[in-house]
Parts: structure tokens; sequence; C-alpha cells
């Protein structure tokens, strides 16, 4: 049901004074004691309708709303919230002066509606009505009662240049889930080449727990924040950047982690632009693992018509993708899934022949249907290592993507040799290290998503606040699809 | 086309001071300068459409017809139909808005009107003040206000 929130009052100074001051889409962060910070993005002015300020909160929540109506012969004001950390949603609000002729005071009035999730009406009403409105009432009362209004605008700051608080996940200490732990931390200003991001999603993937775990210590020292991907909208760019806006829809992926957080600061040649078609959740959910798709299918697996292509864990996000990608390129696509529930995913995203085994056993099944596998993608590990050997046909190449089951032991030499066998160790951003390469990669992803040659995987969600359980999730093999932390 | 714009406030919720102005028949017993108004027809006084035909204290009649009556949002909307005022097309529109932050309310009362550009400040000023600004007074005498 929809929250209406209505609240008025009376303010002791003439409407025109106090219209100078809510006029000024900007100004909140002057007066009203929850603004930390406001800025109108895009060096658009704060009477421009249409601007879009951004507020930070004292409280640490963000949050981005549109002008929508701006009257200066009505002295009203509507505005309405485009993005948020706090869960408002299709809020619009209007502020409306009105003239108390009799006294010279004003009224004010302000009011909105807005949908919230089950269960948190009451609260997010009550925070509208007192936090905001009500304590707004106050402060500017008081604002104009010190004078505050007649300072002139020297009090004013820069936003851009300062650091916005983010919250992370962090980890203070290698080992399990629970290592993951909230923290708040700050992102930078961007320097030149590079863009500062508010996150809305972050792709979470495996590669996310082996930093975790400790097993690339070089690559994550701690304290470290994990992930490689994430999707939100440009907040502000540094000097010489092209082809990026403050308020433009990206995704981005990257070598070094750090992106299980609401803010951050990255390299431009990280970032790509998103179609409108694509939605932030789906785009953490499948920009890394389409593209490690990609890499995996078009330069290392070379699949086409007639490949005998085995894809381990097939109902994880990067299994679904290969195996609709692959057969799409004709490939005979053959999968291995834990459970009859995965089975009939991987199916549904084109794994004609999925092996439901929990124990890793699928050579035999492989050898004998198939006659041996050209190429094996492989996300198991050293539980898979036999098996793998005796399930690849003469000249197959065997993928070594990650190894969730545990290190891979040393291959010998002597055994590849048996099969003419290839082996690869792929690491998804040597295949990516340019902007033009992962722009061509991420638009073969996104063209592939728009003409159903891909389907967005299955996406589990979960707040970045419990990111500990995503990867306890992730960790059990219980899951479907992808993994996504919402900021 | 004239405008006059009077607002108030009023220490009384609005539904108090709205159930002592809602009946347009009602003006006598609230306004200082209406010495007594009827209902013509027999209509009801909160039929829309309805007309009321009343005397001021100096004794000039006065006929207006309720173009609008909104429990919902405490507003009447009505026009003068015979009036020595000297105004054409008037149109007016009384109106209460709750103040939230304590028991009192936001009154408006404005009107959009032609007359002869000679009487425009006297009109602007009987009517706002008179009228309008005088109605006010009397309210704020029965239930507060500053």
């Amino acid at each position: 049901m929809l929250q209406h929130v209505v609240r008025s009052t009376v303010i002791d100074a003439p409407i025109a004074r106090v219209w100078a001051v809510l006029r000024d889409f900007n100004s909140h962060d002057q007066w009203h004691d929850v603004v930390a910070e406001s800025r109108i993005e895009g060096d658009e002015r704060g009477d421009q309708v249409g601007c879009v300020r951004s507020f930070t909160l004292k409280d640490g929540h963000r949050i981005r709303e549109q002008l929508l109506t701006l009257s200066d012969t009505d002295y009203k004001s509507t505005y309405c919230i485009v993005e948020a950390t706090v869960p408002l949603q299709r809020y619009v609000a209007t502020v409306t002066l009105k003239p108390v002729t009799d006294g010279d005071r004003t009224f004010w009035h302000w009011e909105s509606t807005f949908a919230t999730p089950p269960g948190q009406e009451r609260e997010l009403h009550r925070m509208v009505a007192e936090g905001v409105y009500e304590a707004g009432f106050e402060n500017l009362r008081r604002y104009l009662r010190d004078g505050g209004d007649r300072r002139g605008a020297s009090g004013t700051t820069m936003p851009t240049a300062l650091p916005l608080a983010s919250r992370c996940a962090v980890v203070h200490r290698y080992g399990g889930p629970e290592m993951l732990q909230p923290g708040e931390g700050k992102a930078p200003a961007p320097a030149a080449a590079e863009v500062r991001i508010r996150q809305r999603a972050i792709g979470v993937n495996y590669f996310d727990v082996y930093l975790r775990k400790g097993w690339i210590p070089a690559m994550m020292p701690l304290p470290g924040v994990p992930g490689m991907e994430a999707a939100g909208t440009v907040i502000d760019v540094g000097a010489g950047v092209s082809g990026l806006l403050a308020g433009d829809r990206v995704a981005y992926l990257g070598p070094q982690p750090g992106a299980y957080c609401s803010v951050r600061t990255v390299p431009a040649a990280w970032v790509v632009r998103l179609p409108a078609a694509v939605e932030d959740d789906v785009a953490a959910a499948t920009l890394l693992k389409g593209i490690t798709a990609d890499v995996l299918l078009r330069d290392l697996g070379h699949v086409g018509p007639g490949t005998r292509l085995l894809v381990h864990a097939a109902a994880g996000g990067v299994g679904l993708l290969v195996s609709a990608w692959a057969r799409r390129l004709g490939a005979t696509v053959i999968g291995t899934v834990s459970s009859a529930e995965k089975a009939r995913v991987a199916r549904e995203h084109g794994c004609e022949f999925p092996i439901v085994t929990a124990e890793h056993r699928f050579a035999e099944t492989v050898q004998s249907r198939f006659g041996g596998a050209d190429v094996v993608i492989d996300g198991i590990g050293d539980a898979a290592r036999d098996e793998n050997f005796v399930a690849l046909a003469r000249r197959g190449h065997w993928i070594s993507l990650g190894q969730a089951s545990g290190a891979l032991q040393p291959i010998s030499a002597d055994r590849l040799v048996e099969k003419s066998i290839t082996f690869s160790r792929p690491v998804v951003f040597d295949y990516a290290t340019t902007p033009a390469e992962i722009g061509l990669r991420a638009a073969r992803v996104w063209a592939a998503l728009a003409d159903g040659t891909l389907q967005a995987p299955p996406i589990e969600r979960h707040a970045l606040g419990a990111a500990d359980e995503a990867h306890r999730r992730l960790e059990s093999r219980r899951t479907i699809g992808a993994l996504v932390l919402i900021a | 086309m004239i405008r006059v714009y009077t607002s108030s406030v009023i220490d009384a919720s609005a539904d108090t001071v709205w159930s002592r102005i809602r009946d347009f028949n009602g003006l006598p017993q609230w306004h200082p300068g209406i010495a007594d108004s009827r209902i013509e027809n027999g209509d009801s006084s909160d039929r829309v459409g309805c007309i009321r035909h009343f005397h001021t204290r100096d004794g000039g009649m006065i006929r207006e017809r309720l173009l609008a009556l909104s429990d919902y949002d405490y507003s009447c909307v009505y026009e003068i139909l015979e009036s020595p005022m000297g105004v054409e097309n008037y149109v007016a529109t009384l109106k209460l808005t709750p103040v939230t932050d304590g028991a009192r309310c936001f009154a408006e009362w404005s009107a959009e009107f032609d007359c002869a550009e000679a009487r425009e400040r006297e009109l602007v000023e009987t009517i706002g003040q008179g009228v309008f600004q005088g109605g006010f007074d009397a309210l704020k005498r029965q239930f507060g206000g500053r």
C-alpha cells in the first residue's frame, strides 16, 4: 500500500525569505541536520528542473533525487527519489509554501507518497514524517533565526573533491565466510583517469572465496575487500576521462579486488556503459561470468559445431552462461551438477546432457556415451582431477578455471602426453586488459542477452551487509545461477 | 481579472473550524458582517448548486451559488449571482488546511473577479480586509490565534 505522509507548519518569516532557501534544490546540507553533503550532479544549477541532487546523510545513507517541478508563482517544488540506499520506493514529494497574509508569515506544507518493502511501512513512514519533515521544520526555523540564509554562500564547499563514505564487506583475517565483516570505508574523489561509482549490484564469484581464504594473499593483503565486479551509476569522473558522465549507468570488472562496497573509485579503463535493457543486478550477474564464457569458448576452447564440451558446475553462474552460449555455437554440451533440481535448470539453459553426481563421478558416462570430451571446463579442481583425465578425448583441452574442491595438485607433463592433452590455467583479466578488449567482450555479452542466445541466470540476491551469508551459500553448492550483493 | 488572497492561522483543528464554517447558510452565526441568510427554494445548504440569499449589516442584498463543497479538502467554492458591489465573474474559495505541528489550521480565502479599473483598489481592500480578514478575525476571537 502506498504510504502518504503530510506534515505542515507555520514559519515566522515572510514567504520570500523561506522560499529563497527552499527553492534551492542544493541547500539542505546548510540547514537540515540529517544531510551531511549535497551536490547537484553534472554541474547543473539547483533551480534547473530535471537536475539530480546527490545527498549523503549523516547516517551514511545516500539518496539521489530529481527535481520534477519548480514554481516561483506557486512556491512549489516537486521531486522524486531516483536512487537511494533507504528502501523508499516510488517516492514523490512536494514542498508548497503559502503566505499567511495575516502576520506576514509562511505556511509550509510538505507531503509525499511512497511504497516500502513489506513490514517497513511504519518505520519508514515515521522516518520520513519525523526524521525528515518535522526535523526539517525545526532546523529551518533555527537556520533563519540564526541568520544562516544571510551569511551568503561562503560556507559552501566543493563536495566533489571530498571522499565519500562507503559501506563495505571487509576481511580482517583469512578464513571462513564469517571473516567477511561489515565495515566503513571511504571512496576518494576520482583522480585523473578514474571514475567514482555508486554501486548498486556487486557480482559474487568463486574467485572471491579464494581471496577470502587467503589463497592469493599478494592480491588481497589484509585488511582486504574482495570483489572483482559491480554495476551502478557514475557519481563523478576525474580529469581526462572521456565517454563517461555523472549519472551514466555502468558496470566494471578489474584485476584488483575491492568491489564489495557501496561507493568505489576505479580506473575508467575498467568501466563499460550499460545498455538500458540490462538491469544493474543482471549486469553484476553476467559481466565477469559472461566475459569468462566468451574467453573460454572463443579464445581457449575454439568451440564450434560438434565440439563435445564438458562443463562442471553447469548450474552455476558461469556454467549456465557457458552452456547456453556453447549450445548456440553448435556444441554438444555435457554438464555435471550435484542435484536433479540443478539438472533441470542446466537443461533449461542449454546443457543437453546434465550428469547428476554429488561425488564428481562422470568420466565413464562421458566416455561411453560421447567417446570423451574435446573440452573440459573445470571449476572443481582436485576432486575431479583423475576423472577429468579419463573423460578427456584424444587431443582434448582441459581448462582449469577454478578449484572449488581444493587446490589442484601439480599435473605431470607425462600424463598429458598419454592423450596429447592440452592444459590451460587462464585468468580472465589477462584476456580483458584494454578498454577496447573489455568493451568488445562486454558488447558480445549484452548482444547475446539481447538476442536470446543467453538468458540471464537465476539471481540470488543478498544485502552487502550479509556478504558472509552469500559466501556461505556459494560454498554450500546449493545455489543455482549467480549470486549478487545489493549495496 | 483581479485576485484577492487572504490567509491566516487559527488555533483550532481544521475539523473544529470546518464544522463552524461549512454550513453555506451559516454566515450570520460566525461572520460579523452578515445580518441574516436563507437558502432559496428550500434546498439544503450542503447541496452543491444551492443559492444563499443574505443581507450584510449595512443592508446590501447578496445572492451566491455554491459551486463546490469538499469535506475532504475542507473547502468550498461559490460565485456571486447578484450584489451591490459592482463585481463581475466573482468566484471565491474558502479553504482550511491542517497544520500538523499543533492543533492549528491554515485558513485561506481568495476570490477572482472583474470590475471597473477605478474601483480595483477599493474592492481589493473591502473584500480582502473587510470580508475575508474580518471573518478570520472573528474565528480567531472564537478559537484563538494570532
